[in-house]
C-alpha cells in the first residue's frame, strides 16, 4: 500500500446553510495515511461545517471531498465501514448503560471489536454497569470516544474530543490518541485548544469564517509569524534613542508610555544588536521579555485581521448585493 | 487508559471482515429499543394495557347501537376497533414519543454517523412497537373469537393484507408527527389530532354504516379507515371487491404520502 496516498482529500469544498450563510468557503486540504490533521478556528469558523462533509452527513454545496478514495456521501457503504466519527455533541439513550449502548453500536459496525475491550481503551470498563445519565460529562466524551474506536477505523474523525474533559482526562485522551496514529490510524480533529494541536498535529490548518487562513506543520505556521520583544526604556531615553529599527531588523514597533514594543522576524539578530546598545550606553531594560512567533500569536492574529477584512468583506458583499439589485 | 489495548488496535484490516448487515443492524438497534420500552412505564403502560381496555369499555355502547340494521354483530365491530385502537397507541402514539426522544437526546444525529442508513433507523427502532402492535392483534383476535363467538374470518386474506397495511402506514406517521415537535411533550400534543380524528372518524366508536353519507364518505379518506374496513371486511366477507379495492388505494397512498414526508421533512436533530 503506498503510504504517501492522500486519505483525506478535499478540494473547494463549500457548504450553505438555508441558501444563504456560507459557512464553509472554499476550503482545499490533504491528509496523509497516519497522519494527524488538526483544525483549528474560532466559534463559528466552519469546523464542524467541514468535518460533517467529510463524514459524509450531508453532501457538499461545491468542491469535493475524498475518503480512501470514495465520496463519503454518495459512496457512504464503502467509507462508512471504515471510519469512526467523534461528533462534537454525542447522543445517547439516557436509561442505557454504558455497556447495552456499545453492544448497540457494536451491532451496527462491521468487524466490530468487544465491547469490553473499547471500554478499557477509554477508562470506562468500571462504569460498565452504570445508567448513560448518571454519568460526567466527561466520561460521556470517553464513552463517545469509545463508540467511534468500534469498528478498528482506519481513518478517525474528533471533533473537539476534550471540550468539557478536566486536564487529567484531556491528557490520557491526548495519549490514546497518540497510541492510535502510532498503530497508522488516520485522524482528522477539530479543536479551540491550541496546546491540543501543537502537541498532538502531524500538520494543522486554521480555518477563519469558512476559510483556511494558514497551514502547515505547527512550526511552519508558527514560523510564519512574527517574534516579538518587549522592554521598558529608563527615564530619559526615548524610541529615537535605539539604533536605526531597520538596521535592528525590526518590522514592526509600538511605543506606549515608557514600555516599547518590537516586532521581528529575525529574532537573535534583533535581540543581539538591542542588547549590545543597551550594554554599552549602560542601560538596563527593565521587564525584557523576548518570544519567539507562537501558535497562539498566529492564531491571535488571524482572528484580528480576518475580522478587519472580514468586516470590509462584508460591505463589499452589501454593495455587491445594492449592485445587483 | 490502557496503553497495550489501543497498540493492540492496529488499523487498516478490513480485509476478511465481515461487514455488518442490514438485518444485524437493525435487530441491534430494536433490542436497545426494546430494552428502552421496558424502562419506561409511560410508555409501556400506554401500549399494552390502553389497547387492552378500551374495547372492554366500548362493548355496552357497542351493544346499543342499532347494529342489526346495518347489518352488523357486536364482535365485527369490536374487533376492527380493538385492532385499530392497537394501532393508535401501541404503534403510531408510542412511536410518536421514541422519535422525538431520540431526536431531542441527539441519538439520531449520532446513529446517522455510523453504518445504518436513515430508513434502518426508523424501521429499526419502530420493531418494539411494531411487534407489541403485532402481538396483541394475535391476542385481541383469540380473545374476540372466544368471548364475542365472532368465528373465524371469511376473508382471511384481507384482514392480513388490511393489518399489514397499517403496520406500515402507523410508523411512519408517527415519524411525520414527530417532526412537528420540539419535544417529546410537544410531540404528544402533536399526536392527538390524529389520534382524535381516527378514534371518532375511522369506523372505531361509531361504524361508518351508521353516520351520514357525506360525513361517512369524508371518513372513507382516513388512514384508519381502510385498515378497519379490510379487518372488517376479513372477517365479515361480505366486501366488495370494488370497496377492498378502494381501501387498499387509500391504505397505499397515505403509506406513500407519510414515507414521502418523511424522507423530505423528518428531522434528525433538534432545532436551535
Amino acid at each position: 500500500m503506498n503510504t504517501n496516498e492522500h486519505v483525506i482529500e478535499v478540494t473547494d469544498l463549500r457548504r450553505v446553510y438555508g441558501g444563504e450563510f456560507e459557512a464553509v468557503r472554499g476550503v482545499t486540504f490533504t491528509v496523509g495515511r497516519g497522519e494527524l490533521f488538526a483544525l483549528l478556528g474560532t466559534n463559528g469558523a466552519g469546523k464542524t461545517s467541514t468535518v460533517e462533509l467529510l463524514e459524509g452527513l450531508a453532501p457538499p454545496a461545491g468542491g469535493q471531498v475524498r475518503i480512501l478514495g470514495h465520496d463519503p456521501y454518495t459512496e457512504r457503504d464503502a467509507v462508512r465501514p471504515r471510519i469512526g466519527v467523534m461528533l462534537q455533541e454525542g447522543g445517547f439513550s439516557a436509561e442505557l448503560t454504558v455497556a447495552e449502548t456499545v453492544r448497540m453500536w457494536a451491532g451496527c459496525t462491521s468487524g466490530a471489536r468487544p465491547a469490553a475491550e473499547a471500554l478499557e481503551m477509554v477508562g470506562l470498563a468500571r462504569r460498565s454497569d452504570v445508567r448513560v445519565k448518571q454519568l460526567s460529562g466527561g466520561e460521556k466524551r470517553r464513552l463517545d470516544l469509545a463508540l467511534a474506536l468500534l469498528g478498528r477505523p482506519e481513518v478517525l474523525f474528533l471533533d473537539e474530543p476534550t471540550t468539557g474533559l478536566d486536564a487529567e482526562g484531556r491528557q490520557e485522551t491526548w495519549e490514546l490518541v497518540r497510541e492510535l496514529r502510532e498503530a497508522g490510524t488516520t485522524v482528522l480533529l477539530t479543536t479551540h485548544y491550541l496546546e491540543e494541536a501543537e502537541g498532538l498535529a502531524d500538520r494543522l490548518a486554521i480555518l477563519h469564517e469558512g476559510r483556511i487562513a494558514a497551514s502547515g506543520t505547527p512550526a511552519e505556521v508558527t514560523a510564519s509569524q512574527p517574534s516579538r520583544i518587549s522592554f521598558e526604556l529608563p527615564d530619559g531615553y526615548f524610541l529615537g534613542d535605539l539604533p536605526p529599527l531597520a538596521e535592528l531588523g525590526v518590522t514592526g514597533h509600538e511605543a506606549e508610555g515608557r514600555t516599547v514594543r518590537l516586532r521581528t522576524n529575525e529574532l537573535q539578530r534583533t535581540a543581539t544588536r538591542l542588547l549590545v546598545w543597551a550594554e554599552r550606553a549602560g542601560i538596563e531594560l527593565r521587564g525584557l521579555d523576548v518570544r519567539s512567533g507562537s501558535l497562539e500569536e498566529a492564531f491571535l492574529r488571524i482572528a484580528r485581521e480576518a475580522s478587519e477584512t472580514g468586516r470590509q468583506t462584508e460591505k463589499d458583499q452589501q454593495t455587491e448585493k445594492e449592485r445587483v439589485a | 487508559m490502557s496503553t497495550g489495548t489501543a497498540a493492540k488496535a492496529a488499523t487498516g484490516t478490513m480485509a476478511g471482515t465481515a461487514l455488518v448487515t442490514r438485518a444485524g443492524r437493525m435487530g441491534s438497534l430494536a433490542r436497545a429499543e426494546l430494552t428502552l420500552l421496558g424502562r419506561s412505564k409511560a410508555t409501556l403502560f400506554a401500549a399494552l394495557f390502553v389497547p387492552l381496555m378500551l374495547p372492554l369499555s366500548l362493548r355496552s355502547t357497542v351493544d346499543e347501537m342499532e347494529l342489526k340494521e346495518a347489518g352488523l354483530s357486536v364482535g365485527a365491530v369490536l374487533l376492527p376497533s380493538s385492532i385499530g385502537f392497537s394501532l393508535i397507541f401501541a404503534v403510531y402514539s408510542s412511536l410518536v414519543s421514541v422519535y422525538a426522544g431520540r431526536r431531542e437526546e441527539l441519538v439520531l444525529k449520532r446513529l446517522r454517523t455510523g453504518e445504518l442508513r436513515d430508513g434502518e433507523i426508523l424501521a429499526g427502532a419502530a420493531l418494539p412497537a411494531v411487534g407489541i402492535g403485532l402481538a396483541q392483534c394475535l391476542v385481541l383476535t383469540i380473545a374476540t373469537a372466544v368471548l364475542l363467538d365472532v368465528g373465524a374470518p371469511q376473508a382471511p386474506h384481507l384482514a392480513l393484507l388490511g393489518l399489514l397495511l397499517g403496520l406500515a402506514m402507523w410508523p411512519a406517521l408517527a415519524a411525520v408527527t414527530a417532526s412537528f415537535s420540539r419535544s417529546v411533550e410537544g410531540a404528544q400534543v402533536a399526536a392527538l389530532p390524529l389520534t382524535m380524528v381516527s378514534m371518532i372518524g375511522s369506523g372505531t366508536f361509531v361504524p361508518l354504516e351508521v353516520m351520514p353519507d357525506r360525513i361517512a364518505s369524508f371518513c372513507e379518506l382516513l388512514p384508519l379507515t381502510p385498515v378497519i374496513t379490510l379487518i372488517r371486511g376479513g372477517w365479515t366477507g361480505d366486501l366488495p371487491a370494488y370497496d377492498a379495492l378502494g381501501a387498499v388505494a387509500t391504505a397505499v397512498a397515505w403509506t406513500v404520502i407519510a414515507v414521502f414526508a418523511v424522507r423530505r421533512w423528518f428531522r434528525w436533530e433538534p432545532r436551535r
